[in-house]
C-alpha cells in the first residue's frame, strides 16, 4: 500500500472519480491552472481540461448555486470553497436550496453535490482562515457532513460523497493536509457515510472526536497507556447525521466520556453528541460527560500565544483524559 | 395584403389563439384561487394576474421538449405552457398529496416538476439564478442544446445571487435567459426605491450580455425578445437579460392589502392595461377571433377551471407521517 498525505488522498479520490464518471467535475476559485491554493486539485486541469476543472468568478454563492443547478441537471459537481470561513456567503444556497431540494419536491428532484472546504486552525490563519463551521450546518436534515481524520478515510469517504445521491459537505482539516500521512490502497474503495470508526480499543475512558483532534487524542492515549490508563477512541468521521449507535456503545463501554472538538464549545457538534449520551446512557455513566473545546470567543487569534491557547493540543487532551480517569 | 404582427413572427392563427386561451386559463385559475381563498378553502394565493402576456409569450418562444425553466412564484402561465395541468395547479393550491410540485409541502407558486423540466424552487428570492447557470452548464458539458430560462421580479434583481448568477453565466457564455417581470413593485416598495437605473436591462452591459426591455403586456413583443435570446443562447452567444414591463393587477398576495400603498386610481389604471383584454382586441382586429369563438374559448376554460377545482377539492391530503419522508435518498 502506498503512503499518502491527507491532501494527496483528496486529490487521488477526485482524480479517480473523474476518470470513472464523466459527470464529475470540479468548480471553485483557483482550482484550475493553479490547482487550488492548497493544491488539492493539482494536475486535474492538465488531465481533464478547463471544461471539467472550472476556475470560477470569486463568488461563493454562485459556486454553490451553479453547482446545485448542475447537480439537479444530473451532473456530479465537486465545488470547492477556498476556506471553510468563506462558505458563509453560500449558506443560503446550501441550507435553503441543497438541503431542501429532495424534501421540498417530494422526491422529484435531488441534489448530488459535494462541497469541499478546508477548515481548522493551528496554521497561523487567524480569525478568518482557521474556523470550524460544521455546527452551522449540523442541524439541517437533508445535508450530510463528513470530516475525515486519516488519508484512508479521506479517499474512501470522498468517493462515497461524490457518489452520494444527496448533498455532502466535506470538511478537510487544513493542518492535516501535509502533517498527516497514512496507508491508502491503490484501487477503488468507498467507506460508508454516517458510520463512526473506532480508532483505538480501550477499557477505562472513552474519547469521541473527529478530524485533526483524532490524531492528538491518539497521541495522548499512547502517553496514558504508559501510565496504565486505557483509552477507547471513537472517530465520528460523519458529524451529521450522527452515528448514534456507535456513540451510545462507545460511551456505555467505559462509562466515562470525553468529547473533543476544535470548534467553540457552545452549540458545537459535541453538544449534540453529549445530548445523545445523556438521553441514552444514564445508567451506564460513571462520571459527568466532559467536553474539551475551544473557548467561547468569536474565532482563533493570530499571535502564537493566543492561537495556542485557543487550539486543542495533545497535551490538553492528555490532561483532560487524566482528570476524567481519576474521577 | 399586409401581414399581421403574429404572421411576421411566424406564428399561425392557431398558435396565437392557443396563446390567448392559455392566458385566459391562467387568469381564470388565478381568479378562482382568490375566491377559494376568500371562502376559506385554500390558505394562500400569489397571483399571475397582469403577468400573463409576458409569461405565455416567453414560454411559447422556448423549446418545450428540451429547455429547462426556473420559474418564480407568479409564473403560472409559464408552467402551464410547459405541461403542468390545471388539476395539478389546483392540487398545489389545496396542498393535496398529488401536487406534483411538492406533494403539498410547499406553498402554491413554488413550482417544480422534473418530467417537464420545471426546476424546483424555494421561497428566498433569486436563488434560482445561479441554478439556471448550473443547469445550462450541465447541458453544455453534455453537449445538449438546452436553454435554461429563469424568471424573477424587479425587486429580486437586487439580491446578490442575481449578480453572481448573471456574471457566472456571462463569463462562461452559458445558454441562460434571465427574464425580469417588472411590475414596478416589490410588495409595497416601488421600483424607484429598488434601483436607480432607467431600465433593468441596462445592467446587461455590465455583465457583457445582450439585454432588452419590452412591453410585458404584449405577448408578441415578449415572444420576439425571448425567441431572439433563445437563438443567441443556442448559437453559443451566451446569456440574455430580458426585462418585461407590466402591471400587477392584484395585491402582492392574498395576505396583502395594496390599498395602504397604492391609490385606487393607480390600481384602476393597472386593470385598464389588462394584457388579456388588449390581446383579445388584437385578435379581433386581425380577424382571428370573434364573439362566437371567444365565447367558446371562455366556456372551455371555465369548464376546465371548474373540473380542476372539483378534482382538487376531493383529492386526499398526504398522511401526517408522510412529513417524515424524502429527507435523503431511500
Ligand atoms: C430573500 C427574501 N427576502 C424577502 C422575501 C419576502 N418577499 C417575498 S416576495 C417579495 C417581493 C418581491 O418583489 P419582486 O421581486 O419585485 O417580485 P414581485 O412579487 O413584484 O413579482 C418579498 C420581499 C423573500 N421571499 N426572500
Amino acid at each position: 500500500m502506498a503512503v499518502l498525505s491527507y491532501i494527496e488522498a483528496v486529490n487521488q479520490a477526485i482524480r479517480e472519480e473523474m476518470e470513472r464518471d464523466p459527470r464529475v467535475f470540479v468548480l471553485g476559485e483557483d482550482v484550475g491552472r493553479k490547482g487550488g491554493v492548497f493544491k488539492a486539485t493539482q494536475g486535474l486541469y492538465e488531465r481533464f481540461g478547463g471544461e471539467r476543472v472550472i476556475d470560477t468568478p470569486l463568488a461563493e454563492s454562485a459556486i454553490a448555486g451553479v453547482g446545485i443547478g448542475a447537480a439537479m441537471y444530473g451532473m456530479r459537481p465537486i465545488a470547492e470553497m477556498q476556506f471553510a470561513d468563506f462558505i458563509l456567503p453560500a449558506v443560503n444556497q446550501i441550507l435553503s436550496e441543497a438541503a431542501r431540494i429532495r424534501y421540498r419536491s417530494n422526491n422529484d428532484w435531488n441534489c448530488p453535490i459535494v462541497i469541499r472546504a478546508p477548515y481548522g486552525g493551528g496554521i497561523h490563519g487567524a480569525l478568518y482562515h482557521s474556523q470550524s463551521v460544521e455546527a452551522i450546518f449540523a442541524n439541517q436534515p437533508g445535508l450530510k457532513i463528513v470530516m475525515p481524520s486519516t488519508p484512508y478515510d479521506v479517499k474512501g469517504l470522498l468517493k462515497a460523497a461524490i457518489r452520494d445521491e444527496d448533498p455532502v459537505l466535506f470538511f478537510e482539516h487544513k493542518k492535516a493536509y501535509r502533517l498527516i500521512k497514512g496507508e491508502v490502497p491503490e484501487g477503488d474503495y468507498v467507506l460508508p457515510i454516517g458510520k463512526a470508526d473506532i480508532k483505538r480499543e480501550g477499557e477505562d475512558i472513552t474519547v469521541i472526536t473527529y478530524g485533526l483532534c483524532v490524531h492528538y487524542a491518539l497521541k495522548a492515549a499512547e502517553k496514558l497507556e504508559e501510565e496504565g490508563i486505557s483509552v477507547h477512541l471513537l472517530d465520528l468521521r460523519t458529524v451529521y447525521p450522527l452515528d448514534q449507535e456507535a456513540i451510545i456503545s462507545a460511551a456505555a463501554k467505559t462509562g466515562k466520556v470525553l468529547l473533543v472538538t476544535e470548534d467553540n464549545k457552545e452549540g458545537s457538534v459535541m453538544s449534540e453528541v453529549s445530548a445523545v449520551i445523556a438521553e441514552n446512557c444514564l445508567f451506564d455513566l460513571d462520571a459527568p460527560i466532559r467536553r474539551l473545546a475551544a473557548p467561547d470567543v468569536p474565532a482563533m487569534p493570530f499571535a502564537p500565544t493566543m492561537e495556542n491557547y485557543f487550539m486543542i493540543s495533545p497535551e490538553k487532551i492528555e490532561q483532560a483524559m487524566k482528570d476524567l480517569a481519576e474521577f | 395584403m399586409n401581414k399581421s404582427r403574429h404572421e411576421k413572427l411566424g406564428l399561425s392563427d392557431k398558435q396565437v389563439l392557443d396563446m390567448y386561451e392559455t392566458m385566459l386559463l391562467a387568469r381564470k385559475l388565478d381568479e378562482r384561487m382568490w375566491l377559494l381563498n376568500r371562502a376559506g378553502k385554500i390558505p394562500f394565493v400569489i397571483s399571475c394576474q397582469g403577468h400573463e402576456a409576458a409569461q405565455i409569450g416567453a414560454a411559447y418562444a422556448l423549446d418545450k421538449e428540451r429547455d429547462y425553466i426556473l420559474p418564480y412564484y407568479r409564473d403560472m402561465g409559464v408552467v402551464l405552457v410547459f405541461g403542468m395541468t390545471p388539476e395539478e395547479l389546483m392540487l398545489s393550491a389545496y396542498a393535496k398529496a398529488d401536487d406534483p410540485n411538492s406533494g403539498g409541502r410547499q406553498m402554491p407558486g413554488h413550482f417544480g416538476q422534473r418530467k417537464n423540466r420545471i426546476v424546483t424552487g424555494s421561497s428566498p428570492v433569486s436563488t434560482q439564478i445561479p441554478h439556471a447557470a448550473g443547469i445550462a452548464l450541465g447541458a453544455k458539458l453534455e453537449g445538449k442544446n438546452s436553454v435554461a430560462f429563469v424568471t424573477l421580479g424587479d425587486g429580486s434583481t437586487n439580491q446578490g445571487d442575481f449578480h453572481e448568477g448573471a456574471n457566472f453565466a456571462a463569463v462562461h457564455k452559458l445558454p441562460v435567459i434571465i427574464m425580469v417581470e417588472n411590475n414596478k413593485y416589490a410588495i409595497s416598495t416601488p421600483a424607484e426605491k429598488q434601483f436607480a437605473c432607467k431600465n433593468l436591462s441596462d445592467r446587461a452591459v455590465g455583465y457583457g450580455m445582450w439585454g432588452v426591455t419590452v412591453d410585458g403586456t404584449d405577448p408578441l413583443a415578449v415572444y420576439e425578445a425571448v425567441r431572439q435570446a433563445a437563438m443567441r443562447a443556442r448559437d453559443g452567444e451566451g446569456p440574455s437579460l430580458v426585462e418585461t414591463v407590466l402591471h400587477r393587477i392584484t395585491a402582492h398576495s392574498s395576505d396583502d392589502d395594496d390599498r395602504s400603498y397604492r391609490t385606487r386610481d393607480e390600481i384602476e389604471q393597472a386593470r385598464a392595461m389588462d394584457p388579456i383584454a388588449s390581446f383579445r382586441k388584437y385578435l379581433f382586429e386581425n380577424g382571428v377571433l370573434d364573439e362566437r369563438k371567444d365565447q367558446e374559448i371562455t366556456d372551455r376554460v371555465m369548464k376546465t377551471v371548474n373540473n380542476a377545482t372539483e378534482y382538487a377539492e376531493k383529492a386526499p391530503y398526504a398522511k401526517p407521517e408522510d412529513a417524515l419522508k424524502h429527507v435523503y435518498y431511500e
